[in-house]
């Protein structure tokens, strides 16, 4: 029996849409808490673009609801609104878009992701999407319901009407499918609304849930993101296959004008030095270069130097707003921002942004929390999978502040945040979950994190100080003591003086006095250390009620009617012990304080210090 | 005077010590990583290096960990020695429940300051009266034993009076002494599934051999088991083991000794043991069935090309020839040639091979 002929018999052509139903979880359908949160980003995706490609502040309102066993999902927009005869297709035909030919950045591209959700919303309920939509006041509001053909791609349309409808232009989807809901996990419709919020200051987006509750996400600015222009692929970085492809299928006749018309940033002079690089004569036809020739023309490329990529065919979010995205969402007690400049992958410009957040109310313990976004759309999924992660991943964090144990994601209370902006963002899969590994994304992402890193470590090297200062007196205060105590009770010994070691580690100046009763006199012994940094002087006061003998070295003294100053002028280098030494007659009750004269009470220990005024 | 109190309180007494003269308290030990430990040819054994670290109070950190190891010193003495008491790791992590800023966060840090006392006594944690948790874990074979237990001595046949399981190692193995025995080897496997599946197929019988279940990570007393089996009877011994890069690290263990208790190398680990298998050699060889080698199993592979025990020839070469394989196998993988395969012809070809039979 001969296979191959077998086989061949099985086979025909299967439909995209068949296709995908058998394969929904390339398109993020996998699992059912995840269908709805890619219904909701497929449609919320959808109205973001469609606002601001009309230049209109998006206003969008998300409910989810109960019906029975099912959910049904609600996405409406003050959007321009989709023309009553594009609806069916637009909603129930895959791979129909106006995207997927232009190079420029918008969040969908392939013309799938609506069309998949009411696909799904199909398959598991047998229920028709059901769109309205208005494309202005004057015009009635068209109602559709519809479904796809999975057999031939094609809209089925089970009812249209104009309707009334009381917005004077947007798009309504409804979605009935079958799912779960989850609450507040870091996978969920909520948090994955939270992050479009963050980096779609301009929107604003309301969202109900299931149990009623509401969330505002208000807007952070009034400023549309400036609106994206097309652009033709740039030539640093474009593929050697590529490049044959170009020159194969352009419509130039001459080598000379398919370089200048083909690509961006290419003008007369850049076009004529690559020419003379590669060798090639300028007006040959493009058409009919050999192998050999195109790989010649693909190293000029590759080695003259060309200028970047314009900047206008992307749209960054910019560094103030993911500050204020950043400070709005978090509570945090430091933020950080970085703004690549553009760059390309394989001929398609790209940039990256990132921000960092530290401190504040996020978690001490845990793996940083990552925030990834692709031309705005929050990557809720494969974190593990995604070139933002392995490039985070990459970075020797420890070096910035952060603990890194056993490599991978650093821990501490912090979020970073990336966006990637791009033409043509490169995904691992048809679910853009995760932005596959190009070196040169990874490479930037990765000058990001160090830049943010830096600044990072300059705000912590500053609260360390701080820091350090706390956890002294905590080590004096409270641990010293008690081991102190501990060990003097375990060996049955009397308790140590620990002043010294106070002084010590504090690298503070210490005063200690020993008093000793020797034949009724009372010799008394002033041990001056000074354990900081640098050389000290200052004045220090013996106050006492009776004359002192014996001065060693001598002091001045000053009468103060009753009592006696004694004033010691010191000088005391870092490091250096010295001891002064006195008598008294008498018996005293009681000795007060010593008292120290031009030091910052901070680094005095075991003395009075008299304040300048 | 090397009384483990004595010992103990001259701890405490240095550090009290360093308070009254002014001196910042501090303790230096010896660092534990596995840059740290070299080959001591006395002993055949990886023991620790001259690398030393100072743990003083001038860092939080070092603070908090001197308080607790100076509340770990008053525990010891005072109830475990003094009040002659015992207890095992997990309850003295518990005991510290009450000495609020001297609270251990999690048990790992509890028992990482009794190995450092360990250390500095040059004692071992039974002298404290501390004691772990796992026992040790089953003996097979042809062994008469004689077991010292709280309620009088037994004498054991460990084929003849025990049953299937066979017979447990007591946490203190001092306790035990070995009486005579019929063996010609000693066989050290890490699964239950394979111990099972020897003393099944009556391999204990056939090569006189002492099976010695290691349950994993093998405790302490079981590699004082071995250790003893080794030199006071003079058996040798195989290591059995799945063919993954945790599994070299249980041989390690058994043969040269841990990291977390080099300190102890020369009276836990049996220099003469040899590595019986899986060999990423035999994954090629008998064409196990495998599993890919996940990253984590990489990057411990590639880790252990660094650690001075893999690092003779034949570790490096099997090692590398693993990380090429990207494949592991486990030792139960050999019933996929027949429940009787490992014992008719695995084992017999190895041992032969290993100058053991």
């Amino acid at each position: 029996m001969d296979t191959a002929e077998e086989l061949a018999k099985q086979q025909r052509s299967i439909s995209v849409a068949e296709f995908f139903e058998k394969n929904r979880q390339i398109l993020g359908f996998d699992s059912a808490p995840r269908a709805i949160i890619t219904c909701v980003k497929e449609a919320v995706d959808n109205s973001l673009d469609a606002c601001e490609d009309a230049g209109i502040l998006p206003d969008i309102f998300v409910q989810i609801k109960r019906a029975g066993e099912l959910y049904r999902v609600i996405v409406e927009d003050n959007g321009p609104g989709i023309v009553p005869s594009e609806i069916p297709r637009v909603f129930a035909k895959l791979l129909y878009g106006s995207r997927f030919h232009v190079l420029r950045q918008s969040r969908g591209q392939q013309g799938i992701g609506i069309s998949a959700a009411v696909l799904y919303s199909q398959l598991t309920t047998g229920r028709p999407a059901r769109i309205t939509s208005r494309t202005s006041p004057e015009m009635p509001a068209r109602y559709v319901e519809v479904m796809i053909n999975t057999a031939k791609n094609e809209p089925e349309i089970i009812r249209e009407e104009d309707i009334d409808w009381e917005r004077p232009r947007g798009t309504r989807v409804e979605l009935e499918i079958e799912g779960s809901y989850v609450r507040g996990r870091r996978q969920s419709v909520y948090s994955y609304l939270k992050n479009v919020a963050i980096v779609n200051p301009h929107a604003r987006i309301t969202f109900v849930e299931p149990d009623g509750s509401t969330e505002k996400f208000e807007r952070a600015t009034e400023r549309l993101p400036k609106r994206a222009c097309e652009i033709k692929p740039h030539p640093s970085g474009i593929e050697l296959g590529e490049l044959t492809k170009m020159l194969r299928y352009t419509e130039r006749r001459k080598l000379s004008s398919f370089l200048k018309e083909s690509f961006s940033a290419i003008g007369n002079i850049a076009a004529q030095e690559i020419l003379q690089i590669s060798g090639l004569d300028p007006s040959m036809d493009p058409r009919s270069l050999d192998y050999e020739q195109s790989k010649r023309l693909f190293e000029a490329l590759r080695r003259i130097k060309i200028k970047s990529p314009p900047v206008d065919c992307l749209s960054p979010i910019g560094e103030d707003l993911i500050r204020s995205g950043l400070a709005k969402e978090f509570r945090v007690d430091f933020i950080a921002t970085v703004s690549r400049p553009v760059s390309v992958y394989s001929g398609n410009p790209f940039v990256v942004e990132a921000g960092i957040g530290f401190g504040g109310e996020l978690d001490r313990n845990g793996r940083v929390e990552i925030l990834r976004f692709a031309n705005r759309v929050p990557l809720i999924y494969q974190q593990g999978a995604c070139a933002i992660t392995h490039a985070i991943e990459g970075v020797s964090w420890k070096s910035y502040g952060l603990d890194q144990p056993g490599g991978g994601l650093p821990v501490g209370p912090a979020v970073i945040l990336v966006h990637v902006a791009s033409t043509n963002i490169p995904f691992t899969s048809e679910s853009k979950d995760a932005v596959a590994d190009i070196p040169e994304i990874l490479a930037e992402i990765d000058l990001a994190m160090k830049e943010i890193g830096r600044k990072l470590r300059r705000f912590l090297a500053l609260q360390e100080t701080l820091s350090e200062r706390r956890e002294k007196e905590e080590i004096i205060s409270k641990i010293l003591p008690r081991m102190a105590d501990k060990l003097s009770d375990m060996l049955g010994l009397e308790r140590p003086d620990i002043s010294r070691v106070v002084a010590r580690i504090m690298g503070n100046v210490l005063v200690r006095r020993d008093l000793n009763q020797e034949d009724g006199r009372l010799i008394v012994r002033i041990e001056i250390e000074n354990n900081t940094s640098s050389q000290r002087s200052f004045k220090l006061h013996e106050i006492i009620p009776v004359e002192a003998e014996d001065l060693d070295p001598p002091a001045r003294r000053v009468d103060m009617g009753g009592c006696y100053d004694y004033q010691w002028k010191i000088a005391i280098r870092a490091g250096e012990r010295m001891v002064l030494r006195y008598t008294v007659k008498s018996h005293l009750q009681r000795m007060p304080e010593a008292v120290v004269e031009g030091l910052e009470p901070e680094i005095v220990t075991g003395a009075r210090v008299l304040s300048d005024a | 005077m090397h009384d483990p109190e004595s010992r103990l309180l001259g701890i405490a007494r240095s550090l009290y010590d360093q308070f009254r003269d002014g001196i910042v308290p501090h303790l230096v030990l010896p660092t534990r990583t596995k840059k740290n430990i070299e080959y001591s040819t006395e002993d055949d054994v990886w023991v620790y290096g001259d690398q030393e670290s100072v743990r003083s109070v001038k860092t939080i950190r070092g603070a908090r960990t001197l308080l607790k190891t100076v509340h770990l010193i008053d525990l010891l003495v005072k109830e475990h020695l003094r009040g002659n008491r015992a207890s095992t790791l997990r309850e003295i992590y518990y005991i510290s429940e009450n000495w609020e800023l001297a609270k251990f966060a999690e048990q790992a840090e509890s028992d990482r300051l009794i190995e450092d006392l360990e250390i500095i006594t040059g004692l071992q944690r039974e002298d404290f009266h501390v004691r772990p948790e796992e026992d040790g874990a089953a003996v097979f074979g042809p062994l008469r034993i004689r077991e010292r237990t709280r309620r009088g001595e037994r004498e054991i046949h460990c084929q003849e009076d025990i049953g299937e399981a066979g017979y447990q190692i007591p946490f203190n193995v001092d306790f035990v002494e070995f009486l005579d025995h019929d063996a010609r080897m000693v066989i050290a496997v890490e699964t239950g599934g394979m111990y099972a599946r020897l003393i099944e197929n009556g391999f204990d019988e056939e090569f006189d051999a002492i099976l010695v279940h290691l349950k994993g990570q093998p405790a302490r007393s079981t590699r004082r088991f071995i250790k003893r089996l080794n030199t006071e009877l003079g058996l040798p011994v195989a290591v059995f083991t799945d063919g993954d890069p945790w599994s070299y690290r249980i041989y390690a263990s058994v043969a040269y000794g841990a990291i977390k208790s080099a300190h102890l190398s020369e009276h836990l680990a049996t220099p003469d043991a040899k590595f019986l298998g899986v060999q990423p050699t035999d994954i090629v060889e008998y064409n196990l069935s495998t599993d890919r080698l996940t990253d984590r199993d990489l990057h411990a592979l590639r880790s252990e090309l660094t650690d001075p025990r893999f690092g003779s020839d034949y570790w490096q070469k099997q090692i590398q020839l693993q990380i090429d394989l990207k494949k592991k196998a486990e030792q139960q993988a050999f019933a996929g040639k027949g429940l009787d395969f490992v014992t008719k012809r695995y084992l017999p070809e190895r041992l032969s091979e290993l100058g053991m039979a």
